[in-house]
């Protein structure tokens, strides 16, 4: 009855900078004495080394602050958070889907960093800030949060609100010879 | 635009950081037992040094979480960088 | 070299093969590729390009590079496309450039404002302060608007500018600025340990001096050709980045540099769509700075007549250019460099008709005699003639008098190490006596200076100093690095040498005025003397008087010289006087590299929300709230704001309407002491919130006055959904997580915002409930289990939802909320159903107007940061038994209880048609003087017929009944003041 597809504010045009399909996302909150025990009902170890993250399968943890967690999963199901919620139920700890707060855009190919480093002030060089690494930072003047998947991949989250500022900027970055 | 060392993340541009006034000011346990000008001491009075200032920080485009930080207001010079409930470290002149 | 034609047969770095055309004033000149519009102009025998500013007295080009004071043009590119204000000096030519002068009228050759030079005596320092000091209203209206027609340099361009203009940041282990002799080497030996090296030069090629190094081996091989190499070199390495034609302007504090790269304006056709210049905001672990120095102008009467110039860019252009500039030419010189000068030029066949030297015999000066140039010792120079150009120079040596004719004459006054990075960095310099000079001594930052920028002139010198320079700042950036810095082994067959002055120079007529100290600001000797005789001692008020220095060319040329004079006048020395602070940009760049991408729409984020675009293809008005737009009002058939908002607003109330309220602030607070914080945090009582109920919260500041309000739902026992106002959203998470994180660690609670993650759609008005029902999944609607001020989580459109049961129109009204990914679909489906019921989209502007109807304060409207619950009419929501909450003890000090504090009121206007302006000041009625008030909302309501306003007035809730006055440019407004709620005071609609 009702086109239950979810939207997405990018324009959809493709190069180095492309739309990522919706994912399921959540916040996780937790403190330290828990962590071991909040990774083994979630079925992924939650990292505790600043900036780094971890993956099983579709689901990925990414380290946002010492308590704090964003949780990925790449098959967008509207019932995921909940589950996960069931299977943390007795634990103290706080999670909150934002599955459609933010959306997300991968930028790839040899000049990654360089349309990045318009904008975002971070040394993105991957001495600095290798594979794996993950962190909340600004891109211009809007809040990001910036994993590298690859030598010449990151994704990048941004608040939906957010999301064509950021993608017009980008753009003008990557059509810079 | 300085470079800030959070305790968490290491060393990070300004432009990620929010400013949080003069560390090392608790708010009184149960403020109805001050008078009024203890109150005022609490709320507005703060120091205003030439040289280390220990003062708030807050990695709000990071790690989100408060720090305090050793900052010479002369060269803009960040000393030390310690989280919330730590003492101000000794620093030698 | 035939007449009018200064280019020599051969030499210069310039490419003959390359012949390009370009225009000067109109007038159509020749060059070739690898000139300056300034070179090219000296190739064609011009070199009156500007007048000054003051007295527009014929000006030259007087140097080579960014030094240069008078060569000040504006190049048209076409329509939209001109630049004022560049030097000719750093303008690379291209084929059809099109440069004009500037401060002339109507052309250089005659200049109306020349007349200013006649009555110079008239102008003395301080004059704008001295003269136009009454009477009071000339001012404004004959001297100001001269003088502002008078002043500023150039022409701003009218158009918008069509470029666009780039920025990146760079992050390197060592940033080498100047691609001088120990710039390069700098870079070199940095390189080979492998750090990044990032390395520029504000020029066209790297080089520096070396450009125009003649007669000089390094290593064996010419310099031409070890520069070469070496450039090769560092082109062919994976950790340097070279980036010509870009000037670092600016040094800020932990090693964050800027660099401004030009990378289209040297074409002739630029690339479209391809920025114009590039900011690089560039954060480095080490920095070495190799700014070279700047040749000092001597100081004497008439020193500023056309082809009156520094040595050093004479030699500079013949060197680099392949330019004479001129045919017969006087040498006055203070340092060996003007010796180095005249032999090059004579090697070039160039007639040097004297050199003379205000100092004394010495080697130099005898080994000149002996290559057979006519040299005076001992020099005074007395001035000079000439029109639009140099014709002659009178000069005493001995007692003996002479005027000795010549087409240019050349000053060597010694050499000015540069800097200004160093002291913008804020390291301390020191006074160098043998040098006479001032010199980087302390640094504040990871940096160092090396060559000719800390007093290293040789070329030896220079490069070792470079080598050294670039080992130490990798080894500082933590790159191990081998021992021993390479010794250069240079042969140079006219050395730079030594020497120099400081000050005016010996003039046997020193009565003599023009004596120029700041070309470009026209600053004389005189004036600064005044200053002096006047009592000003600083340098900072001296060149506050006089301008000296505060040109565009910040006193590159000018300071050392005015510190010298001061010195004199003053009988103290130069580091007692001091050194005026060196600013950023170092050289003036353009505001296009500055803004970068941030024009037009993305001068800051637009946020927008899932339903912006449906909004926009309804034809909604926008407003800016915050970084938002949000849809203002939907007009309908040409309709202005007035009649849109009195037709949503009688829509809402008659039947439905829908709202857009996805920018409220959205918190999630979630833990088994969520009730506790909450309690701490609000002025309102919590702990008994039943799940599923809502609140209406009141936060303050710890000082006691309203921060931000809004709706709060219970969804658990340990969690809430918190909303906040839209421009409050970031300031309330961030106050929580500050008392959470710093004040209440006992707690075991957790925020996170949830602003985006929901779409807000608000359905409002008596049949709210009829459109969506047949929406809404696993949820009753009905009264009875879904009252007012309820919050429930369910599923509508087949997608997830939390509904609230919320009001701020005083209608019925939901709140529904959907993940946004949903949003735009869930407010299509509840718009096409609502048309059945006469549904209207309303925007901000009905929004507020039937909140005001019914009372409802919004924050930063009725409050201002000074208003406190009561004033606002929320002491009810203060939870009276809690011992402390967040501002409760600010409540009792004695100001905050005063009575006759401003409280929140409403106002009726007697005539009913007139609405009061938000802000007007309120008096009582019939009395002069004292505002009692201010008028916080007005507006025209359709639904009551008449208009309605909100207030705050000093006593306001003792005066319901009395009349009031708002004095207005058109007469005083009567107004009655009554309760602040115009419409059902019992809230009876929204319960239904």
């Amino acid at each position: 009855m009702f086109e239950t597809r979810i939207a997405s504010p990018f324009s959809g045009e493709s190069g180095a900078i492309t739309a990522v399909a919706p994912l399921g996302r959540a916040v996780l909150r937790c403190r330290e004495a828990d962590i071991g025990r909040v990774s083994d009902k979630l079925g992924l170890a939650l990292p505790q080394a600043a900036c780094r993250s971890e993956s099983n399968g579709p689901n990925s943890a990414l380290w946002l602050g010492p308590d704090e967690w964003l949780l990925l999963n790449a098959d967008m199901q509207d019932g995921w958070v909940p589950g996960l919620a069931a299977r943390l139920d007795g634990e103290l700890c706080s999670l909150v889907d934002v599955s459609h707060r933010q959306v997300a855009l991968s930028i790839d190919g040899e000049r990654a960093e360089e349309i990045l480093a318009s904008g975002c002030a971070l040394n993105l060089s991957l001495r600095a800030f290798p594979v794996g690494m993950c962190t909340r930072t600004m891109y211009a003047r809007a809040e990001i949060v910036l994993w590298r998947t690859g030598p010449r991949s990151f994704y990048l989250d941004v608040w939906r609100s957010f999301a064509r500022y950021v993608e017009a900027l980008l753009r003008e970055a990557e059509s810079e010879v | 635009m300085l470079i800030i060392p959070c305790p968490y993340c290491g060393e990070r541009p300004e432009l990620e950081f929010s400013y949080g006034g003069q560390a090392h000011i608790d708010r009184p346990l149960a403020p109805t037992d001050l008078n009024d000008e203890e109150w005022n001491e609490y709320l507005y009075v703060r120091a205003n040094p030439k040289g280390r200032h220990a003062e708030r920080w807050r990695h709000i485009h990071g790690c989100a979480r408060f720090f305090n930080a050793v900052r010479d207001t002369r060269t803009d010079h960040i000393l030390a960088t310690y989280k919330v409930g730590e003492p101000a470290p000794e620093i030698p002149a | 070299m035939t007449n009018g034609n200064f280019r020599m047969p051969s030499g210069g770095r310039i490419d003959r093969s390359r012949p390009l055309r370009f225009s000067f004033d109109g007038r159509n000149y020749s060059g070739f590729d690898g000139d300056t519009v300034a070179s090219a102009l000296l190739a064609n025998g011009v070199h009156l390009v500007g007048r000054s500013f003051k007295y527009h007295r014929p000006r030259g080009i007087m140097g080579a590079g960014p030094d240069e004071p008078n060569a000040l043009i504006g190049v048209r590119r076409d329509q939209e496309r001109y630049t004022p204000n560049l030097l000719a000096t750093q303008t690379e030519l291209y084929e059809g450039l099109d440069a004009v002068s500037q401060n002339r009228h109507p052309s250089l050759e005659k200049d109306r404002m020349a007349v200013n030079d006649k009555f110079s005596r008239f102008i003395p320092a301080g004059f704008y302060y001295k003269t136009f000091m009454w009477p009071r209203k000339a001012w404004d209206r004959l001297f100001e608007p001269r003088i502002r027609a008078a002043a500023g340099l150039g022409i701003a361009p009218s158009e918008p500018d069509p470029d666009s203009y780039a920025q990146r940041y760079a992050h390197c282990d060592v940033l080498v600025i100047g691609a001088g002799p120990a710039g390069l080497t700098a870079a070199m030996e940095a390189a080979k340990s492998g750090a990044q090296v990032i390395l520029c030069d504000d020029r066209s090629a790297m080089g520096g001096s070396l450009l125009a190094a003649k007669q000089v081996t390094i290593e064996g091989a010419p310099a031409a050709r070890w520069l070469a190499g070496t450039l090769d070199s560092l082109a062919g390495m994976a950790n340097v980045t070279l980036l010509p034609r870009t000037s670092a302007f600016g040094y800020y504090p932990h090693n964050w540099i800027g660099l401004a790269q030009k990378l289209t304006d040297h074409l002739a056709d630029a690339p479209p769509g391809q920025p114009r210049e590039r900011l690089w905001q560039v954060r480095a672990r080490q920095v070495v700075i190799a700014a070279g120095a700047i040749e000092r102008p001597l100081v004497f009467p008439d020193n500023d007549r056309p082809g009156i110039m520094l040595a050093d860019a004479a030699r500079t252009y013949l060197q680099q250019y392949g330019v004479a500039v001129g045919r017969k030419i006087v040498v006055v010189a203070a340092h060996d460099n003007g010796y180095r000068t005249a032999h090059e030029l004579k090697d070039a066949g160039i007639e040097i008709a004297v050199i003379a030297d205000i100092r004394g015999d010495s080697p130099v000066a005898a080994r000149a005699r002996q290559a057979g140039f006519r040299v005076l010792t001992g020099a005074a120079i007395d001035g000079t003639s000439g029109k639009l150009r140099v014709a002659s120079i009178t000069l005493t040596s001995g007692r003996k008098r002479e005027t000795v004719a010549c087409d240019a004459v050349l000053m060597a006054g010694g050499l000015t190490p540069s800097v200004h990075l160093f002291s913008q960095s804020r390291g301390k310099l020191a006074w160098d006596e043998h040098l006479q000079a001032y010199l980087p001594d302390q640094s504040a930052e990871a940096e160092r200076s090396a060559g000719a920028c800390r007093g290293h002139f040789a070329l030896d010198e220079a490069l070792a100093d470079g080598a050294e320079a670039g080992r130490l700042a990798a080894e500082a950036a933590g790159f191990a690095f081998r021992p021993a810095a390479p010794v250069y082994t240079c042969a140079v067959a006219h050395p730079i040498g030594g020497g120099g002055h400081i000050g005016a120079a010996p003039t046997s007529d020193p009565a003599k005025p023009k004596a120029f100290v700041d070309w470009q600001n026209d600053v004389t000797a005189a004036d600064i003397l005044l200053a002096a005789r006047e009592g000003f001692l600083s340098i900072e008020h001296v060149k506050r008087y006089t301008t000296t220095g505060m040109a565009t060319d910040q006193g590159k040329l000018s300071n050392i010289n005015a510190l010298g004079i001061v010195s004199e006048a003053t009988g103290r020395s130069i580091p007692e006087i001091g050194l005026t602070t060196f600013r950023a940009p170092y050289t003036p760049i353009s505001f296009g590299t500055l803004a970068g991408r941030a024009r037009r729409d993305l001068l800051d984020p637009a946020r927008i929300t899932a339903i912006n675009d449906w909004a926009a293809q309804q034809g909604a008005v926008f407003e800016d709230v915050g970084n938002w737009k949000r849809a203002h009002f939907f007009p309908k058939d040409r309709e202005d704001m007035h009649a849109a908002v009195a037709r949503e607003c009688l829509a809402v109330r008659e039947r439905v309407g829908i709202f857009d309220a996805s920018t409220l602030g959205k918190i999630e607070i979630v833990g088994p002491d969520a009730a506790e914080f909450m309690n701490r945090f609000y002025v309102n009582a919590w702990m008994k919130l039943g799940v599923g109920k809502c609140r209406y919260g009141v936060l303050l500041r710890e000082d006691g006055f309203v921060l931000d309000d809004g709706v709060v739902g219970r969804l658990a026992p340990d969690r809430f959904h918190v909303t906040t106002t839209t421009g409050g959203a970031a300031r309330v998470l961030g106050m929580m997580e500050d008392y959470l994180q710093t004040e209440w660690s006992d707690l075991d609670v957790w925020l996170t915002s949830t602003t985006e993650q929901w779409s807000v759609i608000a359905v409002q008005g008596p049949k709210a409930r009829e459109v969506i029902e047949p929406l809404v999944e696993g949820l009753d609607l009905s009264p009875e289990a879904l009252p007012h001020m309820s919050i429930a989580d369910a599923q509508i459109c087949g997608v997830p939802m939390r509904l609230m049961r919320v009001s701020f129109t005083g209608e019925l009204g939901y709140e529904v909320n959907v993940p946004s990914g949903y949003g735009a679909m869930v407010w299509q489906a509840i718009w096409e159903r609502g048309q059945a019921h006469g549904m209207v989209a309303y925007g901000t502007e009905t929004m507020h107007v039937l909140r005001a109807e019914k009372g409802f304060i919004i924050i930063g409207q009725e409050t201002d940061g000074t208003v406190t619950p009561d004033d606002a009419g929320l002491a009810w929501a203060i939870g009276k038994a809690k011992p402390d909450f967040v501002g409760k003890r600010s409540l009792a000090r004695p100001a905050m209880t005063d009575p006759d504090r401003k409280q929140l009121v409403g106002l009726l206007t007697r005539d009913p048609h007139i609405v009061l302006e938000e802000g007007a000041q309120i008096v009582a009625s019939g009395a002069v003087g004292a505002s009692i008030g201010h008028v916080t909302s007005a507006y025209h309501s359709s639904v009551l017929g008449k208009s309605i306003a909100l207030a705050m007035v000093r006593g306001g809730r003792a005066r319901l009944g009395e009349r009031l006055e708002v004095p207005m440019p058109g007469g005083a407004v009567a107004v009655d003041v009554v309760a602040p709620i115009f419409l059902d005071p019992k809230g009876d609609r929204v319960h239904v």
